[in-house]
């Protein structure tokens, strides 16, 4: 659906030239919900704006359905953009216009006359939820309303993109959630491929199909969801995993403990199958849980279990390489004293 | 003193119409021709959609150049246009030409830097949906800076009434005429605070009249 190709953005700065992002490749595939992560400053957002030239790259390649948007006149970019939405963080609202009124204007830009757009400005309204405040103005609504203004704005030419730029970055986590879901349903139903950016992994793990990690305005890591969350290969990968499956254990913890403490990672299809209790009952071994959690990503579930596991040093070497036979990620965090 | 009043009421009466017609063609001009100016100023700027930097430095120098002539000189330089453009060079209509070319570079600063406040985003939003510049200048830049374009159409009022008194010293008529020939000439104490009185009403209600308006339209 969108194919990036060795795509640069610099920028002139009074001190030579900062490079926004770096001949980055990617492609998104048809109806799936790509992520891009990144701290701020990494070239998330800039890449984000050149998939719909709100930022003329500096070199490379665009290409949306089959067309090369740096190909297109002015007008025909404007055609282009009106099958692709966009959001942003800031909501971006026509604070003199009525709700209405801010959506039916991506239907004036497109030409719709007025008589065809009242009836697709409920339509979109209905489906954002927010059907009894097409009379309001934008200073009356909470941020979540305005987002939903603002998707409902996005979607109102029928895109085949939805492009959102820290979309729940200004929102609280409750409100984060429900335009999450917003947006499932929007790719669900109707089928809309949807490219966002965001600085938390809470967001990619929750909805994203695909991402790509980016740093220096690199992608330094892309890949399934599932995948990069059961194994990062990257050292800011795995910081921004920790953001959501944080283990740290308390210092004095891990002194206390004599045995052998094994950090164990359950994947989604192994997750029913009784490893543990098997390995417990073929080895001389005890175990203590110290600590346990299970991640929904995308709906599939990865457990992560941390214990500790006493006897005696060889049977617990036995024991360690019985489960690492099972289970892909075992890792030793503390050898037996 | 009563009496004086009501003795030089008719004339009082005129000169008010005649301050009105000044004030009133100066503002209409600077809507016509300054507002576009002040739009074309605000969309030529850096990173917006009709980017040139060309157009803005040239249409800015011309801007400056007109703001820097203090208003009685202009009033004076522009006496051979007036007189080609109107056919005489004193009365109402002949000052509201130095007026109105005084009017549009203020009021199209005054529009540049109202459409400034304009978050940019909300243009980029429009961008993104794939508006034509012009329906962005129309449906958005305009009506997101009512309140500023009504606010600066009250400050170029009120700016104008001051400089319609200084075109009364050349022929202009108005009420700053009448205060200055009875007042400064003749020493009329009674006339000139008349109109004194007369000018602060005419601003007070036409600030009032322009907040209660741009309070209206706000919708922010």
């Amino acid at each position: 659906m969108i194919v990036i190709k060795e795509l640069s953005k610099i920028y002139k700065a009074k001190t030579g030239h900062v490079i926004g992002v770096d001949k980055v490749n990617l492609e998104v595939h048809k109806g799936e919900i790509y992520g891009i992560v990144g701290y701020s400053g990494a070239g998330k957002s800039s890449l984000i704006r050149c998939m719909n030239i709100l930022e003329r790259p500096t070199s490379g390649k665009v290409i949306v359905d089959g067309v090369d948007l740096l190909r297109l006149s002015p007008k025909g970019l404007r055609k282009a953009r009106q099958s692709m939405g966009m959001i942003f963080q800031g909501f971006y609202l026509a604070s003199a216009k009525t709700v209405f009124d801010n959506v039916a204007f991506a239907l004036k830009a497109a030409g719709i006359p007025t008589e065809k757009r009242k009836k697709r400005v409920l339509e979109l309204l209905k489906l954002v939820g927010l059907a009894d405040k097409a009379e309001q103005y934008p200073a009356q609504l909470s941020g979540g309303q305005k987002q939903r203004v603002s998707i409902a704005r996005a979607l109102a030419n029928n895109p085949k993109v939805l492009l959102c730029d820290e979309a729940t970055s200004a929102l609280d986590p409750s409100t984060t959630k429900s335009i999450l879901a917003l947006l499932k349903k929007i790719n669900h139903e109707l089928g809309i491929t949807i490219v966002l950016i965001t600085h938390e992994m809470e967001v990619v793990k929750e909805i994203c199909d695909r991402c790509a990690v980016m740093q220096d305005g690199k992608i330094i890591e892309q890949g399934a969801t599932y995948e990069i969350f059961s194994n990062p290969k990257e050292d800011l990968t795995k910081q921004f995993i920790d953001t959501v499956l944080n283990f740290d254990l308390p210092k004095q913890l891990l002194e206390q403990c004599k045995g052998m403490i094994l950090q164990l990672q359950f994947r989604g299809d192994l997750a029913s199958d009784p490893i543990v209790s098997d390995m417990l009952q073929a080895h001389k071994v005890s175990a203590n849980i110290l600590h346990g959690k299970v991640e929904y990503i995308k709906e599939k579930p990865l457990g992560i279990f941390i214990m500790e596991l006493l006897g005696d040093l060889d049977e617990m070497e036995r024991a360690r390489r019985y489960v690492e036979e099972r289970l892909q990620q075992v890792e030793v965090i503390q050898h037996a004293r | 003193m009563l009496d004086r009043i009501i003795e030089i009421l008719p004339e009082l009466n005129v000169a008010f119409y005649e301050t009105l017609i000044m004030v009133g063609i100066g503002l209409l001009v600077a809507l016509i021709i300054g507002l576009p100016v002040g739009i074309l100023l605000f969309v030529t700027e850096r990173g917006l959609f009709w980017q040139n930097r060309v157009a803005k430095t040239i249409l800015g120098v011309i801007v400056n150049l007109i703001r820097s002539i203090p208003f009685i000189i202009l009033l004076v330089f522009l006496l051979p246009f007036t007189d080609f453009l109107v056919g005489t060079t004193t009365g109402a209509i002949a000052a509201s030409v130095s007026l109105s070319v005084a009017a549009i570079p203020f009021y199209a600063r005054i529009v540049e830097s109202a459409a400034r406040e304009i978050d940019k985003g909300v243009i980029e939003a429009a961008i993104a949906v794939g508006a034509s510049p012009w329906l962005i200048i129309k449906d958005i830049i305009l009506p997101e800076t009512k309140p500023g374009l009504i606010s600066g159409l009250t400050i170029t009022a009120i700016s104008l009434i001051g400089y319609s008194a200084m075109a009364g010293t050349i022929g202009g008529g108005g009420i700053g005429d009448l205060a200055i020939r009875y007042g400064y000439y003749r020493y009329d104490d009674t006339v000139m605070f008349t109109t004194v009185i007369v000018l602060i009403v005419l601003v007070q209600f036409i600030q009032y009249l322009g907040d209660f308006i741009a309070k209206t339209v706000n919708k922010r």
